[in-house]
């Protein structure tokens, strides 16, 4: 009789290390990307590595990342909100409009905000209480909130904001950091905690892979969903007194096409379109890609038009790599 | 050393010394860079090219023709910011809005570029002048007398508006009939008004040939009305009855000019356009020239242009296109 042998086994926690899988992410090819642009453009261009004009630069993705943080959580979790920009436009032209009434500073920011945040639980309620699918509603809302702005303004603008406003989106914290610069870093670190620190942002995941699998354990879903739409219009609020400020005037055209840069922003930072999967780092790095990619063909005085073109290839090669790479292993094994 | 390598040395040495003077003289050409709404459109793409024979006149200007992809203020700011980063001599824009780009504008002044506007101008602040194509007055005279060199024996005129509270047609039609003191035999019959619409023009300017059979010409001052007004008189068979004239785009016209219903229209010349604004630039940022209410500054070939008491100034009147040149500009614009 022999006595039962028990077999260890050792299961690990993970599959690779973490070191291993950090430098095969989708994040450290984008650094190396952002690496690459730094280099070219120094060669390229005398007047890149000036702190003056990478700080000018940078203007280039704050506005638009700021979006870009609660757009990349919708999608992880599934919906969408192509009505940011239009968003923008109707926070701006309610700012130029207490403006013109009176309204101190700190009441049009408190102003800018709050409009965000109505558009935003416009846009919730048409999607959680009324079950329609996002993409719809907020094509819908793009074309409602920029309506009502070319309403009250036709084509008139609101200027003469006061000298104060101007700090949002023109003033420095120290040197050549900007005021929108910081902003950007510090609203980068807290959308990184609540996606990847928090039980939100593991709901906000577990939505995107599987929405019915994730209620029936015990996740609100209508209600973590109402609240990524809440979010993603307050950030449209606070991108919108940003421009104004940066501006200094506001025109319903104001932002017109941002929808879509913060789109792009997100899918070529690693976000899965279908939801699922993505990261807040991924989209920080999208960011300065798209950035420093404009401003080194700036400097060259590369027509616009080539601008998007190179950004559509990104967009187009960050989307099919991934396929290729996969189907390239699969007949490997 | 013998004698050819001593001759040899000194020749090289002489060769270096006269090449670096060379290079001393020649020292780095002026930068104007022409910042237009967006690429790719014929209007600016003349413009661009009388910028370039002014470059080509002057000589030591190199000319930077840039602007973004759609018609935003955001686009031309960031083109605005990577030209201030590239240090330019001077900025010549016309602009998509002319608030928002003021505090870009602004900054790029701060840092010793020179800035003008020109065509869609942009606020005093934002600038040092505006240059006008033509001024009301200038085109009162033009309308008038386009369609007066058509009858030597004067007679009956009507004039095809857009809406009757069009403020640019309606300053243009009043300048108009101040003008038309200096033509004793000929008398305005009525101003009718299409609201810029194809179908409403047509509509009206077919009610004109009914009502005033002695019609000698019909002055459309808007690109929308003269095409109606010509297409109007050519189904009605009153080709070489009655001549219709006013403001129209070579490209819409070309036909019309061809067939015989328009003798002859006008518009501004954007390559003169072009020219003027570089002129100015250069003279601006050479201080050859300085911006102020009453300056007179050269344009070259286009004479001078006088500024009011907001640094605005008229080019000149509207050219005058023909059967002899209408082709060559219907390419353009």
């Amino acid at each position: 009789m022999t006595s039962p042998t028990v077999v260890q086994r050792q299961i690990p926690d993970r599959l690779n290390s973490p070191l291993s899988r950090a430098l095969r992410s989708w994040e450290a090819l984008l650094v190396l990307v952002v690496i690459a642009i730094f280099i070219i453009n120094s060669f390229a261009s005398p007047y890149f590595l000036d702190p003056w004009n990478l700080s000018d630069a940078t203007y280039n993705f704050t506005e638009v990342g700021m979006i870009a943080f609660p757009m990349a959580m919708l999608i992880i979790a599934g919906e969408i909100d192509l009505s940011v920009a239009s968003i923008i436009a109707l926070s701006s032209t309610a700012m130029g409009y207490a403006m013109a009434q009176g309204a101190p500073v700190p009441v049009l920011v408190l102003i800018g905000i709050a409009v965000g945040l109505a558009c935003g639980a416009f846009n919730a309620m048409l999607v959680t209480r009324m079950g329609l699918p996002s993409i719809v509603v907020t094509i819908g809302t793009m074309s409602l909130f920029r309506g009502i702005s070319y309403i009250i303004l036709g084509d008139q603008a609101y200027t003469g904001y006061p000298a104060s406003f101007a700090y949002f989106g023109q003033g420095y914290i120290w040197w050549v950091f900007t005021f929108e610069l910081l902003l950007f870093v510090l609203l980068a670190g807290a959308f990184h905690v609540l996606l990847h620190r928090t039980s939100f942002g593991r709901m906000v995941y577990a939505i995107g892979n599987n929405p019915t699998a994730a209620l029936f354990s015990g996740i609100r879903v209508a209600r973590v969903k109402a609240i990524l739409f809440l979010l993603t219009g307050v950030m449209s609020g606070v991108a919108a007194v940003c421009l104004t400020s940066r501006l200094g005037s506001t025109r319903p055209s104001i932002a017109l096409g941002w929808e879509l840069q913060a789109v792009t922003m997100v899918v070529l930072g690693g976000t899965n379109i279908l939801g699922g999967s993505g990261t807040i780092p991924g989209v920080v790095l999208a960011a300065l890609v798209m950035g420093l990619v404009t401003f080194g063909f700036g400097l060259l005085n590369v027509p616009g038009i080539v601008m998007s073109i190179f950004i559509g290839l990104l967009l187009i090669g960050v989307i099919a790599l991934p396929r290729l790479w996969s189907r390239l292993q699969a007949r490997r094994s | 050393m013998s004698i050819w390598k001593k001759a040899i040395s000194t020749a090289a040495l002489a060769t270096a010394l006269a090449t670096s003077t060379v290079t001393v003289a020649q020292a780095a050409p002026m930068r104007i860079a022409v910042v237009v709404k967006a690429l790719g459109i014929g209007f600016f793409d003349a413009v661009h090219k009388g910028a370039e024979e002014a470059a080509k006149q002057i000589g030591d200007v190199q000319i930077i023709y840039t602007g973004p992809t759609k018609t935003t203020a955001e686009g031309q700011i960031q083109v605005i910011d990577s030209l201030i980063a590239q240090r330019v001599d001077a900025i010549a824009i016309s602009a998509n809005d002319k608030d928002a780009l003021v505090p870009a504008l602004k900054k790029a002044m701060q840092r010793g570029i020179t800035v003008i506007s020109f065509d869609s101008g942009v606020a005093p602040e934002g600038r040092l002048m505006q240059l006008n194509a033509s001024s009301t007055p200038l085109i009162g005279q033009t309308l008038i007398k386009l369609a007066a060199d058509h009858m030597p024996n004067g007679g009956e005129v009507a004039v095809l508006s857009a809406s009757a509270t069009a403020t640019n047609q309606n300053a243009w039609i009043a300048a108009m009939k101040g003008e038309m003191k200096n033509y004793p035999n000929i008398k305005l019959a009525t101003v009718v008004y299409g609201d810029d619409m194809a179908d409403k023009s047509y509509r009206e300017a077919q009610g004109l040939i009914k009502t005033y059979p002695n019609l000698k010409a019909i002055i459309a001052p808007t690109t929308v009305g003269i095409q109606a007004a010509a297409q109007a008189v050519e189904d009605a068979h009153m080709v070489g009855k009655i001549n219709v004239t006013g403001l129209g785009l070579p490209s819409e016209m070309a036909g019309h000019v061809h067939s015989g219903a328009s003798k002859s229209f006008a518009i501004w010349n954007p390559i003169d356009l072009g020219y003027a604004a570089t002129e100015i630039a250069y003279n601006l940022a050479t201080k050859k020239a300085v911006a102020k209410p009453g300056a007179k500054i050269s344009m070259g070939r286009m004479g001078t242009v006088t500024l009011d008491e907001h640094n605005d100034g008229a080019m000149a009147n509207p050219f005058v296109y023909d059967a002899s040149n209408v082709d060559q500009f219907a390419k353009i614009f």
